[in-house]
């Protein structure tokens, strides 16, 4: 099987980034090879990361309230440098009004507090594997 | 404090009913073979005076008020005056923020505390690019002296305790508050309140640093100095375990990493030529209430003691009010769910229960709503009447220490202080906090306890009920989240545009440049601060003149 690369990334300012390291050591365990920016990092910086390690997948931390402006940005800038079919997800405390709305802007999977690791994973591998559609469910 | 007769006793006593129990364990098996506290010590079955048994009243407890001050830092505690209820608010515009305060006041809150959204605690105005999406998002935006003067409109300064959650940049808010203070017809000397301006926390936890370590050290007793000398009544620093607790460190952790940095503090501040029998008086402390409701207790107690212990021992502090460690509490928000979120209340009043068992002095109880998103007007009125009701309904206010000499709550106490001490030989080892942050030692041991926590939730063996238990099928959606108006950024851009417009520019790259040449020759900073302030500097100019001078901190990412 390919040893699938996925890149952890937290927009914009926020700090917190327990989760974000938590699920980036969960993706690690379940064998894929991850790569986390760090913190404070800009859609353009995230995106040229994202270019440079050749991710399959993509992942956004954000908990500031900002995750609809900070995903659309990062997923417009994917489709303007050629990158636009890596998929993308999102974690973190994401109001269920916004989820659609992230749907929508094209990210494929969003996860809010208290979701377990194992479904994670679960579902990051049926997104590469492509077991269901890119497109959300 | 027993006799070696009465000690004997006890112990066979204990041997027999141990042996009984063996019977009793075959029948009705334990629900776990293992009974772990959240730092990974198992608790016993049950205590007994043999647990307890080297313990000496007068050394290690006293009365409440006095050395080690195990039992309070104040004779009488909550019976002379309760906690201070402080709820943590604020969003959007200043003018709404001021809306809100006035709110919580009248609600019987009886001190202010101000959230500042990123841009602000990074030293960024409302029209940098890096904050797009950002302002009044977590906290209210303040650009200028202008949003601190409409922050506080019609609320006396002079009259009321203001806590402000701001580390980088605490120095420029420290004194736009004060500058507002004096306009208002306040003296300095008058003024009561908390900068958190914790540094180093945020390096290992919360991530709103600007500067590397060092400078920000400088900062840090820059304001020590200058409080000394104006704002006595001022707490100049609210070092933090709150943030590392909620970043995944454990009780014993949370204890350990505070006291690192707060040696790291105490020992820059008299580098610098400070006295701690003087500034030891005005520092504070800020930690979480988790769900273990005993062993939060327990590291409230132990916290003073070790605290008192380290002034003490390690810098020869004597005087009694700078040895006693003050502490705000906040719930823990890292254990509130998204599911089920009503569940939350009961969690909220557990965890302030043990706040205020563990003599806490200013407490934060968060409202059910956020794991969602920023609290309503209704979830935060539940949060604060949650307090109320601890203060004037349960009874628990009314006597000092009540569960001291509980064998239980002794033993745990002991075992969390001796632990931390073993923590901060370690980080003594390393070459102290400073060293120890930079060489990710602490970073690495708080990620792994985050992460050994989430698999015990995973595995089920730490139950959370409604997301691995008792879960429903259907969630009822959760109504009313507050949002933020999202026309309020270009709002506050607006707002910016026309001060810089308005306010005297020339006076304003004067005093620019007069704290940049005072930041060169490493003099203290505060005044000049205070005086870009008065002439409506922003935020984001004063902290790139920093920023020209001290330079830029970037962490190192390994996971």
């Amino acid at each position: 099987m390919k040893k699938y690369r996925i890149l952890i990334a937290k927009p914009g300012l926020d700090g917190h980034d327990r989760g974000a390291k938590v699920v980036a050591h969960a993706l690690r365990d379940a064998g894929f090879e991850v790569i986390y920016t760090g913190l404070r990092q800009t859609p353009e910086q995230i995106v040229k990361t994202a270019i440079q390690e050749d991710v399959d997948l993509i992942g956004l931390s954000i908990l500031s309230g900002a995750h609809l402006q900070l995903s659309k940005k990062v997923i417009d800038l994917m489709k303007k440098e050629g990158i636009g079919h890596v998929p993308v997800f999102v974690g973190g405390i994401i109001p269920p009004d916004d989820v659609p709305k992230l749907l929508e802007i094209g990210v494929c999977r969003v996860f809010g507090p208290g979701t377990p690791l194992s479904r994670i994973v679960q579902e990051v591998k049926e997104v590469l594997e492509g077991v269901t559609s890119a497109s959300g469910s | 404090m027993y006799d070696k007769e009465h000690l004997k006793r006890i112990e066979e006593a204990l041997q027999q009913w141990q042996a009984q129990l063996e019977n009793d364990l075959r029948k009705f098996p334990e629900r776990k073979e293992k009974f772990l506290s959240s730092s990974g010590y198992e608790f016993k079955r049950c205590y007994t005076p043999l647990d307890v048994a080297g313990m000496d009243y007068l050394r290690d407890l006293n009365m409440p008020g006095e050395y080690p001050y195990t039992r309070g830092v104040q004779r009488t505690m909550y019976r002379g005056r309760l906690w201070t209820m402080r709820q943590y608010a604020g969003f959007g515009t200043a003018e709404e923020t001021n809306k809100r305060f006035k709110y919580l006041l009248q609600q019987g809150q009886t001190g202010l505390s101000v959230a500042f959204d990123l841009p602000t605690q990074i030293g960024y105005d409302s029209d940098h690019p890096l904050a797009e999406g950002e302002v009044g998002r977590v906290g209210v935006a303040v650009d200028s002296l202008r949003d601190i003067e409409i922050l506080f409109d019609g609320i006396p300064l002079k009259d009321v305790s203001t806590s402000m959650t701001i580390n980088s940049t605490a120095v420029i808010l420290l004194s736009m508050y004060a500058v507002t203070a004096q306009k208002q017809g306040a003296e300095l000397e008058e003024l009561r309140g908390t900068i958190q301006n914790d540094i180093l926390k945020e390096y290992i936890a919360r991530g709103t640093y600007i500067f590397p370590p060092e400078p920000s050290m400088k900062i840090v007793t820059d304001i020590f100095e200058f409080c000394a000398k104006h704002m006595p009544k001022w707490n100049t620093i609210s070092i933090s375990g709150y943030h590392i607790r909620e970043a995944g460190a454990n009780a014993v952790q949370e204890l350990a990493f505070t006291f690192g940095d707060a040696i790291a503090y105490v020992e820059a501040a008299i580098k610098a030529g400070l006295d701690p029998n003087v500034f030891g008086r005005q520092l504070s402390f800020f930690f979480a209430a988790h769900n273990n409701f005993l062993e939060e207790i327990a590291k409230f107690r132990a916290a003073r003691r070790i605290w008192a212990k380290i002034m003490k021992e390690r810098f020869n502090v004597s005087n009694p009010e700078a040895l006693r460690l003050r502490f705000h509490t906040q719930t823990a928000g890292s254990t509130l769910t998204a599911q089920q979120p009503l569940n939350n209340i009961v969690r909220v009043a557990i965890q302030a229960l043990a706040a205020v068992l563990g003599g806490t002095q200013s407490l934060h109880t968060n409202s059910y709503d956020e794991a969602l998103g920023l609290p309503t007007e209704q979830s935060v009125q539940v949060a604060l009447r949650t307090q109320q009701i601890i203060a004037y309904e349960s009874g628990v206010a009314d006597i000092v220490d009540p569960l001291a000499g509980s064998f239980a709550i002794e033993a745990l106490t002991n075992q969390i202080e001796e632990k931390v001490w073993e923590y901060l030989e370690k980080i003594d080892s390393l070459g102290g906090m400073v060293r120890a942050i930079e060489l990710g030692y602490v970073q690495k041991e708080i990620h792994k306890s985050a992460y050994e926590q989430q698999l015990a939730i995973e595995k089920g063996e730490q139950i959370v009920v409604g997301v691995n238990a008792f879960q429903v099928s259907e969630e009822k959606p959760i109504e009313n989240i507050l949002k933020v108006d999202p026309t309020l950024e270009e709002k506050q851009k607006e707002a910016l545009r026309q001060l810089k417009k308005e306010r005297d520019n020339n006076a304003v790259a004067n005093a620019l440049k007069e704290l940049k040449q005072a930041a060169q020759e490493g003099r203290n900073i505060v005044p000049y601060v205070f005086e870009a302030v008065k002439c409506y500097a922003t935020l984001g100019e004063i902290s790139d003149v920093l920023r020209e001078v001290y330079g830029e901190y970037t962490e190192s990412t390994a996971i």
